[in-house]
């Protein structure tokens, strides 16, 4: 029997290092797009002020309060740290959801419950509302954002339980039943709440589609990164080799 | 299919239990919301630890500026 403390312990640390390569991931794939939507920022920002200003804007431009390179460093911070963050969560959730989990092993348990944590936490806010690089988004718009993305998160963790919960239920009437039931009832929770949330689309008619995929593109695969990681990282803890099994108490 | 409870591993749910899981839970949402959404209110660094993190709130899928 593991206490509490050692199964949290267990997502701290993996979640720390899924972060730390997730931020790896996010660095290589990620940071050359955050720079080329900075770069158009600034150059539609300059286009605006050049008529009253012309070269001064430049020279009287504000010193940011962390610098590119700051940034880029703290990119490891803010994924490390997401890292810590979800892999805790990820361990009490596996804690109290493990004899939910219809298996007998460890291993199996601690991967599904992260594809389901990915699907409902990243993937179906991703396909709600994209994510969007640096100066796309309008910040009088922010709060709405914010609301609407922490309600897809919800909706989303709600979605997963649903179509586990339908296709439990519907099991009674055979394999192919089981699996349309999960597929619908999670299908059907998402498309409601796709429905109803507000549409919420602020990238500009001028800015470069193959940029913004490959932005989007970026953010989907840091996060996958993530969860890939912490979904086998726990696996590997918590699993027992065959001979543990036997004996465990 | 069902396993017997002690191979499982976790231990049982107890009050004790939930407690815990739910303080952990507060304090990990809390680092979260740190990256993700703090403009300085909780870090009281001003906007600084907001800035740093501007990458990785972008990369993470959060909404921003």
């Amino acid at each position: 029997m593991r206490t509490f403390g050692s199964l949290l312990v267990r997502g701290l640390i993996v979640g720390l290092f899924a972060g730390l390569l997730a931020g790896t991931f996010a660095y290589v794939m990620g940071e050359s797009r955050i720079d080329a939507a900075i770069a158009i920022e600034e150059a539609n920002a300059g286009a605006h002020t050049h008529d009253q200003g012309g070269e001064h804007e430049h020279a009287a431009e504000e010193e940011p309060l962390v610098s590119r390179t700051g940034q880029k460093a703290g990119l490891f911070l803010a994924t490390g740290l997401s890292g810590v963050a979800l892999g805790g969560i990820f361990a009490v959730g596996y804690t109290l959801l493990r004899r939910k989990l219809r298996t007998g092993n460890d291993a199996y348990a601690a991967l599904g419950l992260a594809a389901a944590g990915f699907t409902g936490i990243i993937l179906v806010p991703f396909l709600k509302y994209p994510p969007n690089p640096p100066g796309v988004g309008d910040p009088e718009t922010v709060t709405l954002r914010t609301v609407t993305y922490l309600l897809t998160i919800v909706i989303g963790l709600l979605a997963v339980w649903a179509g586990v919960a339908l296709s439990r239920w519907a099991a009674r009437y055979g394999d192919v039943a089981r699996l349309a039931g999960g597929v619908a009832g999670f299908v059907v929770t998402v498309a409601a709440a796709y429905l109803i949330l507000p549409q919420i689309n602020e990238v500009p008619d001028t800015f470069p589609a193959t940029l913004l995929w490959q932005f989007r593109f970026a953010s989907l695969g840091t996060q996958a990164t993530l969860w890939l990681l912490l979904g086998f990282g726990y696996a590997a803890t918590v699993a027992r080799r065959p001979s543990e099994q036997k004996v465990s108490v | 299919m069902a396993a017997p409870a002690q191979s499982v591993g976790v231990p049982a749910i107890s009050s004790r239990l939930l407690v815990l899981s739910a303080l952990s839970v507060g304090l990990l949402l809390l680092l979260a919301y740190l990256v993700g959404f703090d403009q300085g209110a909780v870090s009281q660094s001003g906007m600084y630890l907001h800035e740093l993190m501007h990458d990785g709130r972008h990369l993470l899928g959060v909404p921003c500026h």
